[in-house]
């Protein structure tokens, strides 16, 4: 029974170590932190969050956001973080995944991959074409990875790197829908089921989530490890116990 | 006052555990050998560890590592010994990879473990997402003083590769067979999720990211710490 997981994506909102708090006390499985701060002083500022997080919760927690450098995961893992999320790190030097998982066990490192529908040309960015794919009226797409926070098309196909990503060491994926990331229209349930029959890795889908029924048709026709969702707790919609009563009803088996 | 060590294999973050024990009113020490004393290294010799052991309620045996060189970590220094340490019945908490270490060997290193229950430690089978990653629910076999308050089907946090395997027949003269207090299921396998023998209590999930539940068992420790 390992389903039921769920996440909460912190962004940019509010004081983190209060939210992270609230959402602990809540019932919250697990907490993502992403894109935390920019600032000159940013390790500083992460490992004070890190601390401050840490010392106020007791679920896991997985930090990421311009990761590039062993000294990066070091500084967030050593200041109490469970798990290290690389993203654009990772696209610009896979071997990192590799050295990360050496150091710190496979456990804490969790490769972040922004994709999104390209229905271009199949572009070959590394690691073979990509898998070709057809919606709903008929028209060719792939998913590619971007980085920079979306900013950059890699030209590197989204199922193909999240195997990579996993013979190099990766031990979770996280996946965010960049199609679906703040529409509130549910999940990708296609990126997700390739991704997930790609991998033998837990994966964790993102993006989309606008209810909590989304998150159980996304276990429901995925199988997916887990589901992150954002927008519908800070803005109070839900608490987070009340989406895992809703969950619970809907047959998933979840922490209550 | 409580005051606990924390064995530090020197392979990573044992913030959350030492924050844990703290939050819980404890007073926690890393040690990084069984001569460490409050405040300061502690005697060399043979007697090091039993006198060290002194200024200690309990010990932890963390869950971040790996078995090989966690152990040698622990059995390094031939003059303060693990045993001597833990001789007068001091309690152990071993958590993951510590509770591991509770048996004589693992697949995940060729080096023995402490011996101290009967059975080894094997892979997670390979038709299971590795490591294993999650929240699972607890069935509870004995209670025992770990579990006390726990409730039957409570949810705990599991982040492991291997898990322990314990002899079908129970080893004459003692209870040693019978250590598990608590399982859990992943699909059709299941798990042994938390020991206890004697002075060694063992958990294959983590209590210090486990949420109230966890909370309960790190107090529960600190109870038999007090003892």
């Amino acid at each position: 029974m390992v389903k039921g997981t769920r996440f909460v994506e912190i962004r940019d909102a509010g004081d983190p170590v209060a939210l992270a708090k609230r959402y602990s006390d809540e019932g919250a499985d697990e907490l993502v932190f992403l894109d935390i701060t920019a600032s000159d002083e940013r390790r500083k500022t992460i490992r004070e969050l890190v601390r401050g997080v840490a010392s106020v919760i007791d679920i896991p927690f997985t930090v990421g956001g311009g990761v590039s450098t062993m000294e990066d995961a070091r500084n967030i893992l050593l200041s109490g973080a469970d798990k290290v999320g690389i993203n654009t790190g990772a696209i610009n030097n896979p071997p990192i995944i590799t050295e990360m998982m050496g150091l710190f066990g496979r456990q804490c490192v969790v490769v972040a991959i922004d994709a999104k529908r390209n229905y271009g040309e199949p572009a070959d960015g590394g690691g073979g074409p990509p898998v070709m794919l057809e919606d709903d009226s008929g028209r060719r797409f792939w998913f590619e990875v971007h980085t920079y926070g979306g900013k950059k098309g890699t030209g590197v196909d989204a199922i193909r790197w999240a195997r990579r990503a996993q013979g190099l060491g990766a031990g979770e994926i996280l996946l965010t829908s960049m199609d679906r990331d703040g529409t509130k229209d549910g999940y990708d349930h296609e990126l997700t089921r390739r991704v997930v029959d790609a991998v033998s890795i837990p994966v964790i889908a993102s993006g989309g989530c606008g209810h909590p029924g989304d998150m159980a048709d996304v276990f429901g026709a995925t199988g997916v490890d887990a589901a992150l969702a954002a927008s519908i707790f800070h803005y109070q919609e839900y608490g987070v116990s009340g989406v895992k009563r809703i969950l619970r009803d809907r047959g998933v088996p979840v922490r209550l | 006052m409580t005051r606990v060590a924390i064995f530090d294999y020197g392979a990573g973050n044992i913030f959350s555990l030492k924050n844990s024990l703290e939050r819980e009113g404890a007073t926690a020490d890393v040690i990084r050998d069984f001569a460490a004393r409050p405040g300061g290294d502690g005697n060399s010799g043979s007697d090091a560890a039993a006198d060290a052991a002194r200024h200690y309620d309990g010990l932890l045996l963390p869950g971040v590592g790996n078995f090989g060189p966690a152990m040698k970590a622990v059995t390094r220094d031939p003059d303060s010994k693990f045993s001597d340490y833990v001789g007068h019945g001091m309690p152990v908490l071993g958590i993951c990879l510590g509770m591991e270490m509770f048996f004589a060997r693992s697949q995940e290193g060729s080096e023995p473990g402490l011996g101290v229950m009967s059975g080894d430690v094997a892979s997670l089978p390979d038709t299971m997402k590795v490591p294993h990653m999650g929240w699972n629910s607890l069935q509870i076999r004995r209670r025992g003083r770990l579990l006390e308050g726990v409730e039957d089907g409570a949810w705990v946090y599991f982040v492991h590769s291997y898990m322990a395997r314990l002899p079908a027949t129970p080893p004459p003269g003692g209870a040693a067979g019978d250590v598990v207090t608590a399982e859990s299921s992943y699909n059709d396998i299941v798990i042994p999720a938390a020991v206890e023998y004697r002075n060694y209590l063992g958990t294959q999930f983590h209590p210090e990211k486990s949420g109230p539940v966890g909370r309960q068992m790190i107090r529960n420790f600190l109870g038999v710490c007090r003892r």
